[in-house]
């Protein structure tokens, strides 16, 4: 993955983010790497402090530096390189070319900023038009997300949780940008709203042409808006393909792992089988691979080199030295 | 007919709220045999948490009656009291909130061992926390860390062992997993429920998450508004759903099938306020089948065996 694809719209290169914490260096991101065309959608899966969240804001250069820190890497966007832009021309794209939806639309929004205005103020800030056009543009945007546009004059806290999300989306998506980085958008939500703000997304995605990076721990989720999958583990891409070799051909014992965990709708299985202990402290990774410790097919060879990432065929990339003996027991 | 474990009649618990009465709990009947879990789902505000701690006497229920082993337990005194809080316990959703951070594990599993006055001596006392932390799966090495130092899924462990100190019959185990990551959530899973067969205990199993339910429940409630819409046995309540929101709110489970298209059930509009609301059904405002007979007051009626349905037109939608 080293040679930039020329029809990428997004390309991510070597990206290592370390933060600093009482003397202790926490590896969040390690050595990461992905494409993303236009128009698609890439999936980062990953449990809780996998380094999902970080993979995201160091795309949108919106890092707390210090504590973190970008260490190595490279971030293509439409063939410019933005970790070595300049903050103004940064600023320029944040909201404009780039957007994100932020897990949380409780705390995203500002709570004693009028809903609209909140929307307005974006693009008055990325387009040349006049206060009353961006008015107009922000109304036309909550009708957009299902909200009547007369509501542009209310306050967050006059919002349900669903709508708030929704206010978060139309924020993101209203200079029409051509990649959302969307971090949970909908795991705050319900169900029969989640599956009302998912459709909207595929919805508007289509219409608009938009990449997205969907950031989830909820394969659910994957299955309903993702084209590729990248499973993340201790900051690393552990398994990499397409949504039908992810989830019809899962190889990593890790991925493997993740789907056994899930109550399965249409099996009656007594128990789960659930991965055993707890993921690794970022601040002291294990020698080799990161999931060997809790690997039940793991050797001595997985506790001593870092095992690089390799093309099991068609694109489907696994990080796993075992790979071909735990396919061939079947299990 | 075996007595239940836990059954309500006609429960209602109402807030007063500066804007008027909220109705979190109104009107719910269900029975939860011996040894069984009851799971009640529905959406955050739909009052399954706040039934779950009236059962349990956290909170005073407005009217009904709350039976316990076959006795009506809705009113009692304080020595009563003492005598259900031992045979019937809780575990919170949020394990970071609901254990005291100045008090070490042990001293938490410790402290309703200490109030029951079971054990008189401290050697009786200690080897039951041992073998309570035993039980749950907690390293004896951690006996003196404090919860901030645990993850959650450790935390949870701690308030199961709580729980379980004084060997309930029942236990309330409010969206125990919501905040525990998937491959977590399972480990704890199986510990509830392997807790459950060497124990014998009756759960009620109260959660939003539609796929865990299926998995651990027997019979499941679906609640929307305080109202209970529809219960069934689990298996029967996935395979036929007969009430319209059951219906929609099983298509929007986001499935881990690629290969067919799901077709959801698209709800229009947003869960309406629960203060002061008019008779009647309340999924009315959202149901693509509401008519004039939906404001009226509806009757749980049981239109297959055991499943029991609170909608007049379930038996023309369903074509029963």
């Amino acid at each position: 993955m080293d040679t930039i694809k020329k029809d990428a719209l997004l390309s991510v290169r070597h990206l290592t983010v370390e933060y600093t914490s009482e003397g202790e260096v926490i590896h969040a991101v390690n050595d990461v790497s992905f494409d993303l065309e236009k128009g698609k959608t890439i999936g980062l899966v990953g449990e809780t402090g996998a380094g999902k969240t970080s993979i995201a804001k160091a795309i949108l250069r919106i890092l707390p530096e210090p504590p973190a820190r970008v260490k190595t890497g490279e971030i293509w966007f439409e063939g410019r390189e933005l970790l070595g832009l300049k903050e103004e021309e940064m600023r320029k794209i944040r909201g404009k070319n780039i957007s994100m939806i932020f897990q949380d639309p409780m705390t995203a929004l500002n709570p004693i900023m009028r809903i609209g205005k909140q929307i307005a103020e974006v693009i008055r800030l990325h387009e040349k038009c006049s206060k009353a056009q961006a008015v107009q543009k922000a109304k036309e945007m909550l009708e957009m997300v299902g909200i009547p546009g007369e509501r542009y004059y209310e306050y967050p806290h006059q919002f349900s949780g669903g709508m708030k999300q929704r206010v978060v989306i139309a924020m993101a998506l209203a200079c029409a940008p051509d990649l959302l980085l969307a971090d949970e958008p909908t795991t705050a939500l319900d169900v029969t709203i989640q599956a009302q703000v998912l459709d909207m997304i595929n919805e508007l995605k289509e219409r608009l042409n938009t990449s997205m990076v969907m950031i989830t721990h909820d394969l659910g989720v994957v299955a309903q808006v993702c084209d590729s999958v990248a499973v993340v583990y201790a900051g690393e891409i552990m398994e990499y393909g397409t949504k039908e070799q992810i989830f019809d051909h899962p190889l990593y014992p890790y991925t493997k792992g993740l789907f056994g965990s899930l109550p399965d709708m249409n099996d009656d299985a007594e128990r789960l089988s659930p991965i055993e202990g707890l993921p690794p402290n970022p601040a002291d990774l294990p020698k080799g691979c990161a999931f060997h410790p809790r690997c039940p097919y793991a050797t001595e060879a997985c506790k001593q080199a870092h095992i690089p990432l390799t093309d099991m065929g068609g694109g489907h990339l696994c990080r796993c030295c075992r790979v071909s003996e735990i396919a061939k027991e079947g299990t | 007919m075996e007595v239940p474990m836990i059954e309500v009649r006609h429960l209602k618990k109402y807030f007063d709220t500066p804007k008027g009465l909220l109705h979190a709990v109104d009107d719910v009947s269900f029975k939860i045999g011996k040894g069984k879990t009851m799971g009640v789902v529905g959406e955050s505000g739909c009052g399954k948490s706040t039934l779950g701690r009236t059962i349990i006497h956290l909170l005073e229920s407005t009217d009904g009656q709350i039976f316990l082993n076959g006795e009506d337990i809705t009113h009692v005194n304080r020595k009563k009291m003492h005598e259900i809080n031992e045979k019937m316990q809780i575990v919170f959703q949020d394990p970071y909130s609901s254990l005291n951070p100045r008090q070490t594990v042990e001293e938490i599993i410790k402290e309703p061992l200490k109030l029951s006055g079971r054990y008189k001596t401290r050697a009786e006392l200690n080897a039951k926390t041992e073998e309570l932390m035993g039980l749950v799966g907690i390293d004896e090495r951690l006996r003196l860390a404090y919860p901030h130092e645990l993850d959650g899924g450790r935390r949870q462990r701690v308030g199961i062992a709580r729980a379980l100190a004084l060997s309930p019959d029942f236990i309330v185990c409010d969206e125990p997993v919501s905040a525990l990551d998937v491959s977590i959530q399972a480990q704890v899973l199986n510990l509830l429920q392997d807790l459950q067969q060497q124990r014998g205990l009756t759960y009620m199993f109260v959660t939003h998450d539609l796929s865990v339910v299926r998995h651990i429940s027997d019979d499941i409630c679906v609640m929307y508004l305080g109202q209970l819409v529809e219960t069934a046995p689990a298996k029967e309540l996935f395979a036929a759903p007969l009430h319209p929101y059951t219906k929609a709110l099983l298509s929007a489970i986001p499935s881990t099938d690629i290969h067919s298209k799901q077709e959801r059930i698209r709800l229009k509009g947003e869960i309406t306020s629960p203060i002061d609301p008019k008779p009647g059904c309340r999924f009315a405002a959202r149901c693509p089948y509401a008519c004039e007979n939906c404001r009226k007051l509806q009757e749980l009626q049981e239109l297959m065996p055991n499943h029991f349905v609170s909608c007049c037109r379930a038996k023309e939608i369903n074509g029963l």
